[in-house]
């Protein structure tokens, strides 16, 4: 089955444990403000089947023997079937799955189940609390993505919560301690990633001629950066 | 002359006892290491008040121009200078190259007018009766090679398509077994080297005269090594009998080797496992403490970072700086399964916390898959925390040379004390590919360098008239190529001979011809673009082809694509095979290197544009490194394109150098659940945190 993809990392080492193969999905529903990969969004991209990734994977895999393979987009639940087959046949050869996604997409059915199964850790990005903050910021409310951290939870599945940090917009406080209540109240959560926000996206927006929402948010300075991660550890241990 | 019996109590013995065999007492002496680095130890008072003052001459150095002081009137040999301290008190190692720190001495042998020049671009001038007797009455190295060179050779090499050849200075490369004087004395390697010479005899056919001749030369310096200590106050006619002893002892052999040799290499070999067995007996017997050896490790390695040259401007614009490259190889596995790390190994990491990072020595860990897990780990923090550790495959290289070989340089492997090697440059095949294009004529200078075969005449290239043409070439370049270096060895051996290095080797020495190759991916790349796409030749009034424009994509070198890839690899098969139909100096072994690491940019000055869409004078990729930012498929693609170049048709080295930023290696601002300690990765393989220690106990399952 085919799918389609914006390209691969062969080298990936910040997406999830060890040395990872890191396929990037094309296509996302989100419209993340401080997105850093707009040109994932459409659903268009370069056709390649499991085979063919897998081939790739194996070709090197002495590489990854630490690792494993991290499917990241764009959103691959927006490919949910080539996903799921991507992920059944490298469990059967033993490599470590591990999925980087908002979950926004998430409904608890039979595909997310055979999903689940296949999974050996995901990477849950949660970019607010707040469900019409989340709204503004993506252009979707986050009730899905909360309910698919509590179905991966029930399930058992390792969860690394991801969370960027951006100046004005989710280093308050509130949202923090939030963040980091509901983080508490998850055990299989083993790690979470706050990334501060940085700039760095903003000339791909240049050279595809969109506007870019956060004209003029500064890059996070390191002091609210860690002030922002002491502020979520103390939520997290209340 | 006093026997090994005392010096060697406690050892087991071997063959080494009743032959000169290094190897073999390693072997059956040496204690594998399992443990972490608890019991490493800080410098001590003394190693810091040394290491300030070394500190403080090289601030003086920089501030000086780059030379404090340097020998004008006396000739470097192994015993042509008193002895020079630092800190005589504070000193647990001693010996420096002339009579104090920092003053470069004169060797002459390799070149005179490079020499001089060494001297003149300082500030100083070379004494005129030393220069006079070294132009007019005493050949050099150099003088030698000019005698015997064609106009062929001339041309070649000053159109750049072969370059960097060690013609005018010290070929270096060569390593002695530095460890023979500790663990036999100098009376036994003297006494040794007088039999191989009574050995030799019979028909004097010009290769035994030569031999006999080496072999004299060998004990002279043998000789000479052992005066050169005695005026150190040390007798090391006899074996060391401990730790401190093995070390100096040691280092009195290499600093022999470097009063007499500038060489482009001064290697150091694999010594660390072998002094741990040294230490080993010292600590089980209350001799010294971990604090008093680490102290003597500290120092040795200082002395090795103190190690200078007297050079030139455009010498150091070759090898990007002023580089020794006194390496020491360390760890691997042995041929009987079990691994090299010693506590040694440690220590002598550990010298770059003790006295802080350095690239010199250049400490060189021999990895394999099943080196020790905390021994692995110690090197990923030391690498993290000082960037100056090197790594090579030993599962690899010990294949072919073995479990005591060392690497001299960057990645030259050879044998120690059993095989030396014969340094050779590079080719230019980027300049070569465009020699087939244009019949031999340079792209630059317009002259005929290369034989007047038929250029190619069509607009757009195309692929097999291209390939028929360049191997032709290439076969052209192969043969002046070998005919260039056997000269320069010939006149080497004959002028600069390296007698201490030589004498720590067997009699009967494997030798390896070492060739190298520059421009491999710009090769690569250039025949992709005319296999696979549209190469239009731009010719210039001459009708000389001095551009090209590409039309279409084409795969490029460094994405693991095996359409591009097989290129490469076929591209260096063919070179090789071209070189192997020469004969070659004293039976001399072919090899070949892709390994310029610091040179490309030279080179890529030095030839005109490529087919692959590379402008005139932009530097090639280091070694056999992908085209900057043509490799888009991350890390490992480029890693994957590289492996598949053929070791055994490089066995001199395949290298690819890339830098990575500490943040591209995972993040240290996770926030982590639970007890710090908590090890996550229990029962999940591969999920487990921070990333740097990943990927490193896998091997162990």
């Amino acid at each position: 089955m085919t799918g389609y993809i914006h390209s691969i990392e062969s080298f990936g080492t910040v997406d999830g444990p060890g040395v990872r193969f890191v396929v990037f999905f094309q296509g996302c529903p989100l419209r993340c403000a401080y997105c850093h990969n707009p040109d994932t969004w459409e659903r268009r991209g370069t056709p390649v089947t499991v085979e063919e990734l897998l081939a790739r994977f194996e070709k090197n895999r002495a590489f990854y023997s630490g690792g494993g393979l991290t499917a990241t987009g764009g959103e691959p639940l927006m490919q949910l079937e080539f996903l799921t087959m991507l992920f059944e046949c490298a469990k059967e050869r033993g490599i470590h799955t591990c999925l980087d996604t908002s979950g926004a997409l998430f409904r608890e059915n039979k595909a997310y189940e055979r999903l689940a199964d296949a999974t050996d850790l995901v990477l849950l990005d949660i970019k607010h609390m707040d469900p019409a903050a989340h709204c503004r910021l993506t252009g979707v409310d986050n009730e899905r993505i909360l309910e698919f951290a509590r179905y991966l939870d029930r399930r058992h599945i390792p969860l690394w919560i991801r969370h960027v940090v951006v100046p004005g917009i989710t280093d308050d406080d509130a949202s923090l301690t939030a963040l980091g209540r509901f983080t508490a109240t998850l055990s299989s959560v083993q790690a979470v990633e706050l990334l501060p926000y940085h700039t760095l996206g903003e000339s791909k927006y240049e050279s595809m001629h969109i506007p870019y929402p956060l004209q003029g948010v500064p890059p996070l300075s390191e002091t609210a950066f860690a002030r922002a991660k002491s502020v979520l550890q103390r939520a997290m241990q209340e | 002359m006093r026997t090994g019996e005392h010096a060697w109590e406690g050892f087991e013995g071997g063959s080494w006892t009743s032959a000169v065999y290094v190897g073999s007492f390693i072997r059956h002496n040496y204690t594998p290491y399992d443990g972490d680095d608890a019991f490493l130890t800080p410098p001590t008072h003394n190693t810091k008040v040394l290491w300030d003052k070394v500190m403080e001459l090289t601030r003086q150095e920089r501030e000086a121009g780059g030379v404090l002081d340097m020998d004008t009137d006396v000739v470097s040999t192994i015993v042509s200078h008193a002895p020079g301290y630092l800190d005589r008190e504070r000193e647990v190692i001693v010996g420096f190259q002339t009579d104090k720190p920092f003053k470069r001495s004169l060797q002459p042998y390799g070149g005179i007018r490079m020499a001089q020049k060494a001297c003149e671009e300082n500030g100083y001038t070379v004494d005129k009766t030393i220069a006079d007797v070294f132009t007019h009455h005493r050949k050099t190295h150099n003088a030698g090679v000019f005698d015997a060179y064609t106009p062929e050779m001339r041309a070649c090499r000053s159109a750049h398509i072969i370059t960097g050849l060690p013609d005018a200075y010290g070929r270096g490369r060569i390593i002695g077994d530095y460890r023979r004087v500790a663990l036999y004395g100098v009376d036994r390697l003297i006494e040794d080297k007088e039999e191989q010479k009574r050995h030799t005899g019979g028909v004097m056919t010009e290769e035994i005269i030569r031999l006999r001749e080496e072999l004299s030369e060998q004990i002279r310096a043998l000789k000479m090594l052992k005066s050169m200590a005695e005026r150190y106050g040390f007798d090391i006619s006899h074996p060391a009998n401990d730790t401190k002893e093995a070390i100096q002892w040691l280092y009195f052999g290499y600093l022999a080797a470097i009063k007499e040799q500038n060489g482009a290499a001064m290697s150091l070999g694999r010594t660390s496992t072998f002094l741990d067995i040294y230490s080993e007996r010292d600590l089980a017997r209350g001799r010294y403490t971990e604090q008093e050896i680490q102290e003597m490790v500290d120092q040795f390695i200082m002395k090795l970072r103190m190690v200078k040259f007297a050079r030139t401007p455009e010498y150091e614009a070759l090898f990007s700086g002023d580089p020794q490259w006194v390496t020491e190889s360390i760890g691997g596995v042995g041929l009987d399964g079990r691994h090299m790390v010693t506590k040694m190994s440690f220590r002598f990491l550990h010298t770059l916390n003790n006295l802080g990072p350095a690239p010199e020595p250049n400490l060189t860990v021999l990895w394999s898959t099943r080196l020790p897990t905390a021994f692995k780990r110690y090197c990923a923090k030391m690498s993290i925390e000082t960037s100056s550790v090197q790594y090579e495959n030993d599962d690899i290289m010990r294949r072919t040379h073995g479990d005591d070989y060392a690497i001299a340089c960057c990645v030259s492997s050879m044998r120690v004390g059993k095989e030396m090697q014969f340094f050779g440059a590079r080719a230019n095949l980027a300049k070569c590919l465009l020699y087939a294009i244009n019949g031999g004529v340079d792209e630059i200078s317009g002259k005929q360098i290369g034989p007047a075969y038929r250029p190619i005449t069509s607009d757009v290239l195309e692929f097999d008239e291209v390939m028929e043409r360049y191997d032709a070439m290439m076969a052209w370049l192969a043969n002046v190529y070998v005919n260039t270096l056997n000269v320069i060895h010939y006149m080497h051996d004959k002028y600069c001979y390296e007698r201490l290095q030589m004498a720590l080797h067997d009699r009967e020495v494997t030798r390896w011809f070492a060739t190298g190759i520059a421009g491999l991916s710009v090769v690569a790349d250039s025949l992709s673009a005319i296999k696979y796409a549209k190469v239009r030749v731009i010719r210039n009034e001459d009708g000389l082809a001095v551009d090209y424009a590409v039309e279409g994509a084409f795969p490029t070198f460094g994405n693991d694509d095996d359409r591009v890839d097989e290129l490469a690899r076929d591209v260096v098969h063919r070179f090789m095979e071209h070189i192997r139909a020469n004969p070659t100096y004293r039976n001399s072994i072919p090899t070949t290197s892709i390994l310029t690491i610091t040179s490309n940019v030279v080179y890529g000055k030095a030839t005109g544009s490529t087919p692959d869409g590379r402008r005139r004078g932009e530097a090639f990729a280091p070694g056999a490194n992908p085209m900057h930012h043509r490799d888009t498929h991350g890390a490992v693609a480029s890693l994957a394109s590289v492996a598949k170049l053929p070791f055994m048709d490089a066995q001199d080295g395949i290298s690819n150098t890339f830098s990575i930023i500490p943040g591209a290696l995972g993040k240290e601002d996770r926030i982590l659940l639970g007890e710090p300690d908590v090890d996550f990765g229990a029962g999940q393989g591969a999920c487990c945190i921070p990333n740097l220690m990943q990927g490193l106990d896998g091997d162990d399952a």
